[in-house]
Formats: C-alpha cells, sequence, structure tokens
C-alpha cells in the first residue's frame, strides 16, 4: 500500500504503532508530489530538505517518547500564513522573495505538534479569486480533471490533498475561500467560526471576514486539526478565550433530535440540475440518520454579493496599504522619488484583480461615496446577520450548495467578473455573519466532478457541523474514492 | 454610467496605483458593471439599522497596556529592499 494515500488519522496510527517512519511517509509523498505535480501544479514552494530534516527530527522526538499530536505528519499551508522557513509570496509577485521574520501561530503551532511542513501552496493572489487563476506562479488543476479549476483562493490547498500531495493543508476562507475549492475537489474543508483560530501571521485579506481552516481527505482529520488550531491569542485581539472542545468527540453516529434547515433562497435559479440532485440526496441521508429536515428562509441571500464586494474590497484597499516598496516585497528599482516609487512598485508589484479590488474598495471609503456604499453595505451586513439568527432559533445547522455548479474548465470565466462573483454567493454569508461553515464531499456529477454539501451552524458550534459531516461521510459513500492520476 | 474614468483616476492616485491607458479602460467598464450591480443595495430599506464592522460576537478585547519583548530590529530589516542597518532607507521624500 502506498503511504501517501493514507489520511491524517491513518498514518498517525501507522506511525505510533512503529509500522512506519516518518521519513518513510514524507519520502512517498515527496514521491508523489514528484510523478504528479507537473500536471497539477499545487505547489509554490516545496522544501525537500528541510522536510525531511523535520521527519528525522520526528521520528527522534517520537523514539524519545516526545511525539506531538502531528508528529512526523506532512502537511502544507496556503501560501498566505507566514512561514520563517520559507519565502510566502501569497500568490503575488510583489511578495514573490518575501521571507518572514516569524512564523503564524498556526503554523506554530503544527510546528510545536510535530508536524513536517512540505511546503506551500497555490492561490489567487492576496486570496482574491474563486478559481486560483489570479496566482501569479502558475494556476493549479483539478487532479478529477486536469485543465479545470480547482476552485479557489485556497486552489492549491485543495488540489493538493485530492491528489494526495500532502496527508492534510491548511486554507483560509474569506468568503468561500477554502469551502468552495473543498467542493470542487472532493474534500472536506472547514472555516470555523471568526476568532475560533488566531489570524496572526496570517497576510490580512478582509480583517473583518478573513479566517483560517483545515482542508482534509476525512471529517475525522478535520476535526483533528480543529483540536490544534483553535485557541486564544494574544497577538490577535479578535481571537476567542472560549475553552476549546475535544472535536472528535463530537464524531457521533446519528442525528436523532437535529434539525436541520434547507434555505429556500440557496435553491433559486443558476443551480446546476447536477448539484442539486447530489445536495437534495445528501439532505436525504442526513434524515436518514436521524434528522428532522426544516425549510428555512434567509431573505437577504440576493444581497449578499454586493455587500461582500464593497467591504471585502474596501478592508483590502486599507490592508494592502502597506505593500509600498519600503519594509519588504518588491521596489520599483527605477523610481527616484517616494512617491514614484510608492506608485511604480505598487503597480507592477500587484495584478489585475488586485488592483481592481484596491480601486473598488479606495472608492466605496472615498468621500462622498463611503455612506452611499461602504456604510450602506455595512447595514445590509447586519440584516444578513439577522437571517441567521432567525434560522437558528428553528434549526441546528444549515444544509445547501457550495457552490452552484461544479468545476469549470480553467479560463472559462475569465472575462466575466460579476459571473465568477456570483458564483460565491452560496459562501459569503458565512463570512459575513461570522458563523463556522463547512464543505464535506457529497458525491459526483454524471461525469464524474465531486459535489459538496454546505454546512452552516451558529457562532462556535463547529461540533455539530462536524457531526452532521460524519454522518454523511458514512453515508455517501464517497470516501475513499480518488482521482486517476497515475 | 456609475463611475467615470476620470474618477477612477482619481481613486488610483489616492490608492498609489498608475495605470496604462489599456488598463485604465478595461477596468473601468469593470468597475462600472460592478457598481451597476451593487445599487441593488438601494432596495433594501436600512432605516434604523446599524452597521456591521466586525464578525466578532464577543465584544472588545482590552489588555494591559504593557511594554513587551517585539521583533528585533535586525529581523524587521531583513527583508527590506534597502536598509542601512538602522532604518529602511527610501528615495528623496522633497524634490
Amino acid at each position: 500500500m502506498d503511504l501517501f494515500t493514507l489520511t491524517l488519522g491513518e498514518a498517525k496510527a501507522k506511525l505510533d504503532q512503529g509500522e512506519c517512519t516518518s521519513v518513510q511517509l514524507t519520502e512517498s509523498l515527496l514521491a508523489r508530489i514528484e510523478a504528479v505535480e507537473g500536471r497539477i501544479n499545487s505547489f509554490i514552494t516545496l522544501d525537500r530538505e528541510q522536510a525531511l530534516r523535520q521527519a528525522e527530527q520526528a521520528d527522534r522526538e517520537r523514539r524519545q517518547g516526545r511525539a506531538g499530536k502531528l508528529c512526523g505528519l506532512p502537511l502544507a499551508s496556503k501560501d498566505v500564513l507566514c512561514t520563517s522557513s520559507m519565502p510566502t509570496t501569497c500568490g503575488s509577485r510583489i511578495l514573490e522573495h518575501f521571507v518572514p521574520p516569524y512564523d503564524a501561530t498556526v503554523i506554530e503551532k503544527l510546528r510545536r505538534e510535530g508536524a513536517v511542513l512540505l511546503g506551500k501552496l497555490a492561490m489567487d493572489e492576496f486570496a482574491m479569486g474563486s478559481t486560483s487563476e489570479n496566482c501569479a506562479f502558475g494556476t493549479p488543476h483539478n487532479p478529477w480533471r486536469p485543465g479545470y479549476v480547482t476552485g479557489g483562493s485556497s486552489g492549491g490547498s485543495a488540489s493538493a490533498v485530492a491528489a494526495d500531495q500532502c496527508l492534510a493543508s491548511l486554507g483560509s476562507d474569506t468568503g468561500g475561500s477554502i469551502r468552495q475549492p473543498a467542493s470542487l475537489c472532493g474534500i472536506v474543508g472547514m472555516k470555523p467560526t471568526y476568532g475560533r483560530v488566531s489570524r496572526y501571521g496570517l497576510v490580512a485579506f478582509a480583517s473583518s471576514l478573513d479566517q483560517v481552516g483545515p482542508m482534509t481527505k476525512d471529517v475525522r482529520d478535520c476535526a483533528l486539526l480543529m483540536n490544534v488550531l483553535s485557541g486564544h491569542d494574544p497577538r490577535d485581539a479578535t481571537s476567542s478565550a472560549r475553552p476549546v472542545p475535544d472535536y472528535t468527540s463530537a464524531l457521533r453516529d446519528g442525528l436523532k433530535g437535529v434539525r436541520v434547515g434547507v434555505p429556500v433562497e440557496y435553491f433559486g435559479a443558476g443551480l446546476d440540475p447536477e448539484v442539486e440532485r447530489v445536495v437534495r440526496n445528501a439532505i436525504s441521508m442526513l434524515a436518514d440518520a436521524g434528522a428532522e429536515i426544516i425549510e428555512v428562509s434567509l431573505p437577504h441571500t440576493e444581497y449578499c454579493v454586493a455587500v461582500y464586494y464593497l467591504i471585502a474590497p474596501a478592508e483590502a484597499s486599507s490592508n494592502l496599504a502597506r505593500y509600498d516598496g519600503v519594509r519588504y516585497g518588491y521596489r520599483a528599482p527605477q523610481a527616484d522619488s517616494l512617491l514614484d516609487m510608492y506608485r511604480q512598485s505598487r503597480s507592477e508589484g500587484f495584478g489585475d484583480e488586485v488592483k481592481k479590488r484596491i480601486l473598488i474598495g479606495t472608492y466605496a471609503l472615498s468621500a462622498g461615496y463611503y455612506d452611499a456604499y461602504y456604510k450602506k453595505a455595512s447595514r445590509v451586513r447586519t440584516l444578513i446577520r439577522e437571517d441567521f439568527r432567525a434560522a437558528f432559533a428553528a434549526c441546528d445547522l444549515i444544509a445547501s450548495p457550495v457552490c452552484p455548479t461544479p468545476a469549470w474548465p480553467i479560463g472559462e470565466k475569465g472575462d466575466d467578473p460579476l459571473a465568477l462573483y456570483l458564483s460565491d454567493i452560496l459562501t459569503i454569508s458565512a463570512n459575513l455573519a461570522g458563523i463556522p461553515g463547512m464543505s464535506v464531499p457529497a458525491g459526483f456529477s454524471g461525469d464524474g466532478l465531486p459535489i459538496g454539501l454546505q454546512l452552516q451552524a451558529a457562532h462556535f458550534n463547529e461540533e455539530i457541523l462536524l457531526r452532521a459531516a460524519w454522518n454523511l461521510e458514512g453515508r455517501a459513500g464517497v470516501k475513499g474514492r480518488r482521482p486517476e492520476l497515475v | 454610467m456609475k463611475i467615470t474614468r476620470e474618477e477612477v483616476e482619481h481613486v488610483a492616485r489616492l490608492a498609489r496605483l498608475e495605470l496604462r491607458p489599456e488598463e485604465m479602460d478595461r477596468i473601468t467598464g469593470q468597475l462600472d458593471t460592478l457598481l451597476s450591480y451593487v445599487a441593488k443595495l438601494e432596495e433594501v430599506d436600512t432605516t434604523g439599522v446599524a452597521v456591521t464592522t466586525h464578525s466578532g460576537v464577543e465584544g472588545n478585547a482590552f489588555r494591559e497596556d504593557k511594554v513587551t519583548p517585539s521583533l528585533p530590529r535586525e529581523s524587521a530589516l531583513k527583508g527590506a529592499p534597502r536598509q542601512n542597518g538602522e532604518s529602511f532607507v527610501v528615495p528623496r521624500i522633497l524634490s
């Protein structure tokens, strides 16, 4: 059996029982990467030597009885999380050679638990995009059909897990960037509650929406990683001091007494019939597990794309002001005044989508437009939060599609940004409301592309998501199905 | 038209971005499409609705105003395009 096909939980058991070493496991994954990376293009940075050194160290720690929770398990991270040991590019030319002076808190946590970091994964530049085509260092391909998009912005994080290039990965989610690629690539992805996981060292896109989360091969792995990632961090004032439960104890058979809400607005025009078939079927499996299915309404759903595409760019325009060629990143070499240096460094360093969003955000915050755009959007955001509050009075979780369609060919939606923005409609509101959401594999389209089920719950209710996902996984019969790449 | 080329030029100046003429045309068109779309928010009655500016549910976080160790200067300067061991070096500010 090939070690690279193991889940995190299975690999951990093998290491614990002495059936393999971390070096063997890491070598197996590096060989797998070598075999398929040419077609998938998941990695921006791959560091074989460092990974093998960490694996040797992990094997030593295990022999000495000092094994952490992830000791010797090879993972990879979206290139949006700061790593002091390798570049952190954010998929942007402006950070092409940037090596951060510190690790993000979540990276520190992985290291503390003994994980092996294989490398950094492809993403839309500064996490702005839904296909990962905005990555300055090449577009990752969907392992289920090379030539098709992985989704985004955590596309490389999804393709690397789906193609068995790492056991699990980290992603970040500002408007669906973990859940949507997880759905399109047939893996599990969770966006935790805002504040559950530290954002320290996560390169900021939209600070009131960004959240780090796990992308894994199965639901148990998602719970295992949530146990490691969650918790208060004094360096992120928005991180929560609530105690972290053992998320694996949420994985229980049966959903008796659980009320699953199905929002009518999430099954509207534009929903691919294949997606609807798979999602409705998955919801009936939740009913088979004992859940009560009820209809709920989220009446402001149709406004969430408009709200998001004002608030996220507004925050981004402020966050990305720091890329000015002074302290790190690219500096235009020929500029001979400070202002020219700012302008030229930013104009040469940023890609099109990033420039566009900076301009939208600057416009929405500028004198004369602030009330009409930013403030109006912030008020409608309140109504979107209220929708969820009302819905969660009637149900424990909400089940829906993740993305209106399965994956599509690379390049297909390049000329129509609004159409692409509209494809985010089902995932954006969780970020606007700050609630947790996840995508769990539910089935396949007739022509073999994965389709996920989205589950959303009230703030800090990740456990009910994991429990429902676990029950679906046990019934859907798609776990362990993998793309044929070799 | 929701936004004119002149307005985009103004916003680009504020954002410290320079756009090539062909970039300017394309981006103006795309911004106009987007702004026409977000105008649908005008349909929503938000009279008396408070703004939401953050996603937290736990209120503000306070801490002691105490000096704690931070990034050493050497590390902070390490990634700079130009530095002199003490400071970041930038082109002249006054002409």
